[in-house]
């Protein structure tokens, strides 16, 4: 049977362009500062999401720490940027060295054949050690070269990227930034799944074993996919110290908390999922700020019942509900109703 | 003369500290293979109970070790039956649903004590050696957690409970076959570890206070223990407690507490790639 013009796979790809379009073209237009001071963090945020969402949701690879990759690629950018001056420079060496340090500790634990729960565990460990390393470094005897850490307090003095005349770029620029930043990210992973490298990645999700009977070297492929995760996540940090400034709550398990909540609540196992989960969260939680109702509203309370609800109740996520509610309605809507053959549900699959 | 006693009683003290706090990670992930992502907030609670039932007046050692493992053992029960039991043979989810309710916990801490740090004074006075002084109290410490391993040892070999909970963690498949309720069982362990988390956290707040946050600062150190130690609760908390409180004692004595925990991580993760499954998969096979 022909696949039919309008499928769920396709609405979510023009609702994706659409939703871009306008963050693209028409909020810098409009001149809401406020909209484009959180949009860029909200996108900084949503290369997170995606760095989490390729691996875990891939690969496998259950990494409860990938904010330590998204402080380490914020405070490399800091650091480099106040040594070396240029912050074009800085912020791809930035990205390197989260990527680099994904694959030393990668190495320990891939070439260790940790299993799911030590790995999460380890990772989880890093971004909490990290957490109070950083944060004990207010003295003056910390610094590197000429860029004091600064310690609970961070580097406010985070340099911003420089234009090509070597002027710091406004705010509307780097949230243009973030949304290109964004968009390639998204765009990237999608390709990365696409290529052999990818599709390898996506077996040793499904078992592990067989793929290694195979002949693929699955402790290479794990490596390779968990480094680019980090040099994301590493870029998110560089977006993010543009947008505010680097400081220790970028390892610290409220951020990696609610990393994991987006990917969650978005849904394992497709990209577009945990960075919309992430912008509807992140408002949501700017929303219940503004509502003023008190104690109850605590944080980390709501975060926590989000998660916990999520995983007992719709492990899922929203991305792939909404896909299949949709396909339903769009079934029901082609009466008389196809019969469901074989092939279908690998269209979804392709089409995430 | 003094230098090295202090070092050694130091160490001893950093050695059983790591096994107190880390006892009620370490009870259920050898018997449930879960990382118990409350863990810190169990220890959160003790404290707490701990410090509100001793500014009411109820003497520091009946909150400590009656009023806190009862209360957490409780709190306990109510997150297995509510979350936990949902989730059994679903590792990953049982640890997310974990991470879930450890943030609840801290949720409704901070909303009923507010996020402010308050703290018992720590009893029993000092002993002084040289130059040096070390608290009574963390002496007491240390004698506590003897006590605490021998009787989970004696309890493991000999008595009926623990040796359902042998056979569970050695195949939990032949176990429920014989007869064995594994339901109850992962029951009993939630309820179990939670409340020896709930004396441990009770223990410490003498000397750390308490914080609705303060779980975090533990999480690190217990996490590293638990998975270097192996499956096996007894030996695989000895062992990598000895390793690593020993190598975190000297680091702090030679640096700071910070430097020490980083050198732990460094530690625990070059130990994991020469022996994944941790100490216990290798050697001391045959013990709990």
């Amino acid at each position: 049977m022909k696949t039919p013009l309008v499928t769920s796979g396709r609405l979510g790809a023009v609702a994706m362009i659409l939703a871009a379009a306008w963050a693209l073209f028409i909020v810098p237009s409009g001149g809401d500062m406020t909209l484009i001071l959180s949009g860029s963090i909200y996108c900084a945020f949503g290369i997170l999401a995606l760095s989490l969402a390729l691996i875990w949701g891939f690969g496998g690879i259950l990494s409860f720490g990938q904010t330590a990759f998204f402080g380490i690629g914020g405070y490399a950018y800091a650091v480099l940027a106040l040594n070396i001056g240029n912050t074009t420079t800085a912020a791809l060496l930035a990205i390197l060295v989260a990527a680099a340090m994904a694959a030393a500790i990668g190495y320990f634990m891939f070439w260790g054949r940790l299993g799911d729960v030590y790995l999460g565990v380890i990772t989880l460990v890093l971004s909490l050690i990290l957490y109070r390393f950083i944060n004990q470094t207010s003295g003056s005897e910390w610094k590197i070269g000429k860029a004091p850490l600064g310690g609970f307090n961070g580097i406010p003095s985070t340099p911003i990227l420089n234009d090509l005349d070597g002027n710091p770029l406004w705010p509307e620029d780097i949230y243009v930034l973030c949304v290109v930043a964004l968009i390639l990210s998204y765009i990237l992973c999608r390709l990365l799944l696409a290529t052999y490298f990818g599709r390898v990645v996506v077996a040793l999700r499904e078992n592990e074993l067989r793929a290694e009977l195979l002949g693929y070297d699955t402790r290479l492929y794990k490596l390779g996919v968990f480094s680019i995760a980090g040099g994301l996540a590493g870029l998110a940090g560089v977006l993010f110290a543009n947008c505010v400034f680097v400081s220790p709550n970028m390892f610290s398990l409220t951020t990696s908390s609610q990393l994991l909540v987006w990917v969650i609540v978005g849904g394992l196992g497709t990209l577009a999922g945990p960075v919309m989960a992430c912008f509807l969260l992140l408002a949501f939680s700017a929303w219940l700020g503004t509502l003023n109702a008190g104690v109850w509203l605590d944080p980390n309370l709501v975060m926590g019942l989000v998660l916990t609800l999520f995983v007992l109740v719709l492990p899922k996520g929203i991305l792939p509900l909404m896909r299949s509610g949709c396909d339903r309605a769009l079934a029901a809507f082609r009466r008389p109703a196809p019969a469901a053959e074989p092939g279908e549900a690998m269209i979804g699959e392709e089409a995430r | 003369m003094d230098y090295v006693a202090i070092i050694l009683l130091q160490t001893a003290i950093s050695i059983a500290n790591l096994v107190l706090i880390s006892a009620g990670l370490a009870v259920i992930f050898g018997m449930m293979r879960v990382i118990n992502f409350a863990h810190g907030e169990f220890l959160m609670l003790g404290g707490y109970t701990a410090v509100i039932a001793t500014q009411h007046g109820v003497p520091l050692l009946v909150s400590c070790f009656i009023l806190a493992p009862v209360l957490v053992g409780l709190v306990g029960l109510v997150v297995e039956y509510l979350v936990i039991r949902h989730l059994y043979g679903r590792l990953l989810d049982t640890m997310l649903a974990s991470w879930g309710v450890s943030l609840i916990l801290i949720g409704l801490v901070t909303v009923a004590f507010g996020n402010s740090v308050s703290g018992i004074s720590t009893p029993f006075g000092s002993l002084s050696i040289g130059r040096f002084s070390i608290g009574f109290y963390e002496l007491f410490l240390v004698a506590v957690t003897l006590v605490m391993v021998i009787a989970g040892y004696l309890v493991m070999r000999y008595s009926r409970v623990g040796l359902i909970a042998r056979a569970t963690m050695q195949d939990r498949d032949m176990a429920a076959s014989l007869g064995v309720n594994q339901r109850a069982v992962y029951r009993a362990t939630f309820v179990t570890g939670a409340a020896l988390s709930g004396l441990a956290g009770a223990l410490i707040a003498p000397i750390a206070g308490v914080v609705p946050t303060i779980g975090a600062s533990y999480l690190a150190k217990c996490f590293i223990t638990v998975i270097s130690g192996g499956p096996a609760i007894i030996a695989g908390t000895l062992s990598a407690s000895g390793l690593l409180g020993g190598v975190g004692g000297i680091m702090t004595f030679l640096a700071t507490p910070v430097l020490a925990e980083v050198a732990l991580l460094a530690a625990a993760v070059v130990l994991l790639r020469v022996l994944p499954q941790g100490i216990t998969s290798k050697f001391f096979r045959r013990s709990q």
